[in-house]
């Protein structure tokens, strides 16, 4: 846990004044306030820190006991009760994950561990930071998928703080599309609606298909002799080996589409995309003395 | 149709602690869309986030009206914009 510099994160110094405090955060809150800077990750991380920032610096007391303790304040009495608070546990977590994916919570709202240590954990006041609210919060959470889990509709079962709610990830989800499961965010107050939660699912890319929309793509290599002479070769899809013919005098970089095997339309049931696959021809190599010389009787030389 | 939920500008008001005129102006200014029924107004509860991100840009930040007016047509634009972004990326080559 470091030091944090409250002055620097506002951009003063330690002779600012309550006006110079109130007016550089005032100013920053506009560039990094989260109602202006939507789906900005590192933006809502900054304006955390200039509320936090804030809270310190705009309360007499508060300031005082920062700038008492200061860059020491690991030796002061504060530390020893953090140390103690620490191992009282932590917060259960809002989030846990369902089976299958991994669900990764929404940003935190807490302040540095640094802040809980110097004020503790009821040191923050109610006002700032945009929590002001009528209607309830909205939960922003992550589900990570891998290609697999979009081939196919499935049901998950997602805790959200406590509660059960068992959503259907749709096939053919696209990559970073969110749904909205209304009413299941943070309660609303004095009688206001309660939030919405929103999910937004992370589609890891494949190592092996390539995707665009429905249709996936694949390179596979041939062998000179099946490019030339023309065979078979066994593919790999999502769902399962496929043989396919190679016709003879297959040129490299040649594209074929093996209808419907690609990804499930999105809400589109029993519409599929298609499955193009590239070859990519390989020559032989470490050619023995034999080989050699039938390669160049092809090629005339003898 | 499908019924929507009205909450009452007053309690808006009162929770709030905005002006009622703010909230009309916003109606007026094509923001919002105010229901009228016997005398009262009403807001869809839809609309609450909305208002409820006007209300924060206009307390916590001190943007006037027409200021918010400019931002919320700059976000929807941003909103397409990031959507756009979504699905270009989506058709790029993994890494790329």
């Amino acid at each position: 846990m470091a030091f944090i510099d409250y002055y620097q994160v506002l951009g003063l110094d330690k002779k600012a004044s309550d006006k110079d405090i109130k007016n550089a955060y005032r100013k920053l809150a506009r560039k990094y306030h989260p109602d202006l800077n939507p789906n900005d990750a590192e933006a809502n991380k900054k304006f955390q820190q200039l509320n936090e920032a804030n809270e310190v610096l705009s309360d007499p007391e508060k300031r005082k006991k920062y700038d008492q303790y200061g860059e020491n304040w690991q030796h002061g009495e504060e530390y020893e009760k953090y140390a103690r608070q620490q191992q009282q546990g932590r917060q259960q977590q809002a989030y846990s994950g369902g089976q299958g994916g991994g669900f990764e919570g929404f940003g935190s709202d807490d302040f540095s561990d640094f802040f809980q240590s110097m004020f503790g954990q009821g040191g923050r006041s109610a006002r700032g930071g945009g929590q002001s609210k009528y209607r309830g919060q909205d939960y922003n959470a992550e589900l990570h998928l891998n290609l697999k889990d979009v081939a196919e509709s499935h049901k998950q079962t997602l805790t959200v703080n406590g509660k059960n709610i068992r959503i259907t990830i749709p096939a053919g989800v696209e990559n970073g599309q969110t749904i909205k499961i209304a009413g299941h965010g943070g309660p609303g107050v004095n009688g206001g609606p309660a939030g919405d939660l929103y999910i937004t699912f992370v589609v890891a890319p494949d190592p092996k298909f390539r995707r665009d929309g429905s249709d996936l793509y694949v390179t596979e290599n041939l062998d000179l002799y099946t490019a030339v002479l023309g065979g078979e070769v066994t593919i790999d899809t999502l769902n399962g080996k496929v043989k396919i013919k190679v016709k003879p005098e297959t040129q490299n970089g040649t594209k074929i589409k093996l209808k419907g095997k690609g990804l499930p339309v999105y809400k589109k049931e029993n519409q599929f995309g298609d499955l193009y696959i590239t070859y990519n021809i390989q020559i032989p190599v470490n050619l023995s003395e034999g080989q050699k010389k039938l390669f160049e009787e092809l090629a005339g030389k003898q | 149709m499908t019924q929507t939920h009205l909450i009452a500008t007053e309690d808006i008001c009162r929770y709030h602690d905005v002006e009622y005129t703010f909230i009309t102006s916003l109606g007026d200014a094509g923001l919002l869309e105010l229901k009228v029924v016997n005398q009262s107004t009403y807001i869809p509860e839809d609309d609450l986030q909305k208002l409820e991100r006007m209300i924060r840009m206009h307390h916590e930040l001190e943007i006037n009206l027409a200021g918010i007016e400019a931002i919320t047509h700059l976000l929807d634009r941003i909103q397409h914009l990031q959507e756009e972004i979504r699905v270009l990326k989506n058709r790029l080559p993994a890494n790329f």
